[in-house]
């Protein structure tokens, strides 16, 4: 270390020896620590879906299998099954995704390839911070404004122009409440929307300036350049987007009670109130007064692990069945 | 050295608060029912003013507080259901009451004023099981002659989150109605048959302002507060009265807490000319025979100064403070159950 000036060669040749060795220790340590930092991850994952399961393992018991295919909730009689709060979260997810994957995609665009330079960093900007705003404001802003103009004008209008239909026409007739699966969903998309397009805006900007131009060049068009160019170019990192916002939108909690209706039962209308598992276990954990009711809380937590994993796992799976194509080509 | 000055000065500065807060009695911990959060914090800062001791209360619900005192963590537990008599000597655990409040029915119905329309107790249990859909059914129309009950599909609305409020609401229910107490019985919270679910009073209460035709259930500090719809309730002796703090008073004083175990009593459905039928009270778990007596011994204290000197912010709060009566009767227990 203070090795001084004047006896600089052979003292850098036996530094050079010795700090082989304290490079390798170093290294040593440095590849203990970040092992060390990934297995943290790892053991907080087994951890936590462990002990779910452990403080579920009585509602389990109780139930059986029959716990995943019951839609009773009945804290008095000590009755309890998750398929309304199954149903709702997937249902919820489902809609929110819908609605907010096209139009991340067209956020995402815009900014990446039509907007003026001087438009795409101040709406990038408001995006990240649209990101930042937390849950229980949207869920205020939905009950509190939201709520009123889809019972007053958007349920009646759906009710009057697609409840008539067949087969879909039954998923949208019910009260003009305002509150329910379909509301909860919107608001969802809205929050998930600046997730999505933030990630979808980063990886769009990854893509070669002379891929494109060479695209232009033989004259396609940008919807072309888009479709041809940008999408397969950033396939995997859009469908990562989409299931960074997926799994957002299945654990969303307080923004979606506050929409919900928050009622255990099955609906075939979207426009009727439901439950999710992450809604449920807000409102119902702080009073849950029997062993049973907070283990079958517990359990439902456990569940939506699941389904969060199967969702995810599927998302893999289908992004290495789509690289494979690739190759194929 | 100046910082070594600095942490010096530091050090005794901090000294000097933790020996000043050690010389007075021992912080007092509860946790529980959220429903006595707001009188109970406006009192610990009046007795934090007036004898310098704290009270640490954190509202984390009536199943919280239960299992908070149970575990031993805190010094007193707070729940807006009380114990059974068994389940405290299992437990060995006291009861008493600490304050009274009362649940409202609410109404959205056009043209209808705030206590204008009357409910009976099994009609408010025949419209929660969903038997009564339209507001002008005729078992509304009838005992509300002189208002113009509309057309309207009835919207039920509920608490979504378990509650000491549903606890009281469905526990009248339960009394006045042999159909709801065995198909929905009573509990923080229940399997509801009908109806939509908001979170807390404020979600119950956005709910009903905002969805035509509902009603819904809150505590009376937030029907007033809020300007809302309520209705009048017809009584155990027949008569129609008015949610207020005259008549959450009534039902408090009729109410026969002499006879009742360990305070053991919900006091829904009282008796009395001008009692409110779904008038609740908040209740108060200490160890009978505390390993932290002196922290007993201030909790205990903290209620006895409450009771004497705090009814006055609790009624400003819309809170009924406890009869005299009763907390002499309370005062006797002490003595008798708790080993200080």
């Amino acid at each position: 270390m203070a090795a001084s000036p004047t006896t600089a060669i052979p003292a850098s040749v036996v530094d050079a020896g010795r700090r082989a060795g304290s490079d390798a220790r170093a290294d040593g340590a440095f590849r203990w620590f970040v092992a060390a930092a990934a297995f943290i991850v790892l053991c907080a994952l087994a951890g936590t879906a462990f002990s779910m399961l452990w403080g579920g393992r009585e509602a389990f018991a109780t139930f059986g299998p029959g716990f995943l295919t019951s839609t009773d909730w009945d804290p008095v009689n000590h009755k309890f099954g998750a398929l309304v709060p199954i149903y709702g979260t997937l249902v919820t997810a489902a809609i929110a995704m819908l609605i907010a994957v096209p139009v991340s995609f067209g956020i995402a665009l815009f900014l990446t390839e039509v907007a003026p330079n001087w438009l795409r960093g101040p709406v990038s900007a408001a995006i990240e911070l649209l990101a930042g705003i937390p849950s229980i404001i949207y869920g205020m802003w939905g009950l509190f404004v939201f709520v009123p103009i889809m019972g007053e004008y958007v349920v009646p209008w759906l009710n009057d122009h697609l409840g008539p239909l067949p087969l879909i026409g039954s998923l949208f007739s019910g009260p003009p409440l305002g509150i329910g699966m379909l509301t909860a969903g919107i608001v969802l998309a809205i929050m998930v929307i600046p997730f999505i397009s933030s990630v979808m805006r980063e990886v769009f900007l990854t893509v070669p300036t002379r891929l494109k131009e060479s695209a232009y060049a033989l004259g396609s068009t940008t919807w072309e350049v888009v479709w041809d160019i940008v999408l397969p170019y950033t396939r995997s990192g859009v469908i990562g987007g989409i299931f960074l916002g997926l799994g957002r939108a299945l654990g969303e909690t307080m923004a979606v009670t506050f929409v919900l209706g928050n009622t255990h039962r099955l609906a075939a209308s979207l426009l009727e109130p439901g439950n999710s598992i992450a809604a449920t276990i807000a409102n119902e954990f702080a009073e849950a007064d029997s062993d049973l009711y907070r283990s079958s809380l517990i359990a439902i937590g456990f569940v939506l692990f699941i389904v969060t994993f199967i969702v995810l796992a599927a998302a893999k799976l289908m992004l290495r069945r789509l690289s494979r194509q690739e190759g194929a080509k | 050295m100046l910082t070594t000055i600095k942490t010096r000065f530091v050090a005794v500065g901090l000294a000097t608060v933790l020996g000043a807060a050690s010389a007075q009695a021992a912080d007092i911990t509860g946790a529980g029912a959220t429903f006595i959060y707001p009188i109970l914090s406006k009192w610990s800062d009046s007795y934090n003013n007036a004898t310098g001791n704290k009270i640490n209360y954190q509202s984390i619900g009536s199943g919280g507080g239960i299992a908070q005192i149970k575990a031993g963590t805190v010094v007193f537990g707070s729940s807006d259901k009380p114990l059974s008599p068994d389940e405290l000597k299992d437990a060995g655990l006291a009861q008493f009451p600490s304050v009274i409040g009362g649940v409202v029915p609410v109404v959205n119905v056009e043209g209808i004023d705030a206590g204008k329309l009357k409910f009976t107790g099994p009609l408010l249990a025949d419209i929660y099981q969903g038997k009564i859909t339209k507001w002008n059914d005729p078992a509304i129309a009838q005992i509300n002659s002189g208002v113009t009950l509309p057309d309207q599909n009835i919207t039920i609305v509920h608490r979504s989150d378990g509650s000491g409020t549903t606890f009281n609401f469905v526990n009248y229910l339960s009394k006045v109605s042999p159909e709801w107490k065995s198909k929905v019985g009573e509990g923080t919270s229940v399997s509801w048959p009908v109806g939509v679910g908001g979170k807390g009073n404020e979600g119950v209460a956005a709910y009903v302002k905002q969805i035509k035709g509902s009603v819904g259930y809150v505590e009376l500090a937030y029907a007033l507060q809020n300007k809302m719809t309520y209705a009048s309730l017809q009584n155990s002796a027949g008569q129609f009265v008015q949610p207020s703090l005259a008549s959450f008073q009534a039902a408090a004083a009729s109410a026969d807490w002499k006879n009742a175990q360990d305070f053991h009593l919900v006091i829904t459905n009282a008796p009395g000319e001008n009692s409110w039928p779904i008038t609740a009270t908040n209740f108060i778990l200490v160890y009978k025979q505390p390993k932290n007596s002196a922290g007993t011994k201030a909790a205990l204290d903290f209620f006895k100064w409450a009771y004497d000197n705090g009814g006055k912010q609790a009624e400003e709060l819309d809170y009924v403070p406890l009869p005299k009566a009763l907390t002499e009767q309370i005062e006797a227990y002490w003595q008798a159950q708790i080993q200080l």
